[in-house]
């Protein structure tokens, strides 16, 4: 079955994640293909991103297909008023897929209903980026072998972050053993993404209490500019420091993760550690951003 | 002696021709009027009783007006607030139809969502949309941007 739009982690089935897996590792290395020669990729970054819009740009041009769009709203049509709604109408007829960032919650699902071709989010607002969260779980699969039965803690601002949202939610097609989400009282999980997961959730505030359980460290950075009021943001901006001495209580063999960047939740110390893994997470994100392309616009026998 | 269901009755008298909107949860009738748009200067004859004893809900609110109908839109909003109402349409001093409303599954264009970041509230084509996740209490969550919202929230949109 061809994917069609990737708004939400929910939209791809595990055994999605899996080919997208299987795909990835055939993708990790090669210099350049042409499955999508002669298809556009039309890249509508509403906001600013760097790794993110970089990411999809070179997974769409090593598999041979060109590209178009823009980096922020500054430099199209919506600094003069045009809504989003006639931005996607247009792209939509120059391009077969829209990779989409924008800074209003929801964009991604409206933007769905209105385009012709696929949507995939990369980025809305506080709401989703299921494309990270693929990359976060192939991390897994790629140092451990499976992703069921792990343990998983994550830590930071779990209310504002996008990239844990997606992950909670591609967790419910795997078999987490628990997971714990440790965050201050004002940053915690949101009701509404709590409600939809079917595996063992732990809420608390300490990362001492259990760190030696974990398998998996997601760590998230507190994000200024998400918060409305900058007294709340200056109360928990530095509540958690990933430091040596945390890191040296994890298991020899768990692993931390973090969707980049980061400021100062994780110190330039534990880089050295084995743990750490955000750079080669980093580093699988073309693979899959390959792999998804592949599975929205590769030809396909039933097309 | 006067039953309580007979003093209440006396309080107001029928209406000819209109509406009768009966069990609303007590103190919610002005926000029924503001959901239908009456002040009180639009010249209609309207009829409050605020805090009325009710075999149904215990204590209720019941609206008269005469010479008006409600239409869907404000029935699926009456419903947001007061889920147990019931809307009695009047024709010469009988009751002619007896509507028992339901919240409906999914809610298009009625209530703004009160996340300012919600796409919903920053594109001119995009229209509110909710689901109902439960009636009792009230719970809506907006399809875009996920939000849950309560009965309190839908009031503080109306009032």
């Amino acid at each position: 079955m061809r994917l069609r739009h990737v708004v939400s982690s929910l939209d791809l089935t595990r055994d999605d994640y899996f080919r997208i897996f299987e795909l990835a590792d055939k993708f990790s290395n090669v210099k350049k293909l042409n499955y999508l020669s002669g298809k556009v990729v039309s890249l509508a970054f509403f906001e600013p991103s760097t790794r993110t819009a970089q990411s999809f740009h070179t997974a769409a041009i090593k598999l041979g297909a060109d590209v178009i769009g823009f980096a922020s709203e500054e430099s199209i049509s919506i600094a003069k008023g045009e809504n989003l709604a006639d931005t996607i109408r247009m792209l939509s007829n120059y391009s077969n897929c829209i990779v989409m960032r924008h800074k209003f919650d929801g964009a991604a699902l409206f933007a769905s209903e209105i385009s012709d071709i696929p949507i995939i989010n990369a980025g809305d607002g506080k709401h989703e980026h299921p494309t990270q969260a693929l990359i976060d779980l192939y991390t897994i699969y790629k140092v451990f072998g499976e992703i069921d039965g792990r343990t998983f803690g994550l830590l930071g601002d779990l209310k504002y972050a996008r990239t844990v949202n997606s992950l909670l939610r591609a967790l419910t097609r795997f078999k987490p053993k628990k997971v714990f989400l440790i965050s201050p009282s004002q940053l915690k999980v949101r009701r509404e993404i709590l409600d939809g997961l079917n595996y063992p959730v732990i809420e608390t505030e300490n990362p001492y209490d259990m760190i030696q359980d974990i398998d998996v460290l997601y760590v998230t950075r507190i994000q200024k500019e998400r918060f409305v009021d900058e007294v709340e943001y200056e109360k928990v901006k530095e509540s958690y420091v990933v430091d040596l001495k945390l890191v040296n209580m994890m298991k020899k063999d768990g692993i931390i993760l973090h969707p980049l960047p980061r400021v100062t939740e994780i110190d330039r110390k534990v880089d050295k550690t084995t743990n750490a893994k955000y750079f080669y997470q980093a580093s699988l994100a073309v693979p899959v951003r390959m792999a998804l392309f592949y599975e929205v616009l590769g030809e396909r026998k039933d097309d | 002696m006067i039953s309580s269901s007979k003093r209440d009755e006396l309080i107001v008298s029928k209406i000819r021709n209109g509406t009768v909107i009966d069990h609303i949860p007590a103190g919610r009738a002005l926000a029924v009027l503001r959901i239908l748009g009456i002040r009180g200067s639009e010249g209609y004859r309207v009829a409050l009783v605020m805090n009325v004893e009710s075999k149904k809900i215990g204590r209720k609110d019941i609206v008269k007006i005469e010479d008006r109908v409600i239409d869907e839109k404000e029935a699926s909003l009456i419903t947001l607030i007061a889920p147990s109402a019931t809307i009695n349409i009047i024709r010469d001093y009988v009751v002619t139809e007896k509507r028992h409303l339901e919240v409906p599954k999914q809610i298009r264009g009625l209530i703004k969502c009160p996340n300012p970041q919600c796409i919903t509230n920053n594109d001119v084509e995009a229209e509110s949309r909710f689901t109902t996740i439960s009636i009792k209490p009230l719970k809506l969550k907006c399809e875009y941007c996920e939000i849950y919202i309560t009965e309190d929230d839908v009031i503080r949109q109306i009032l």
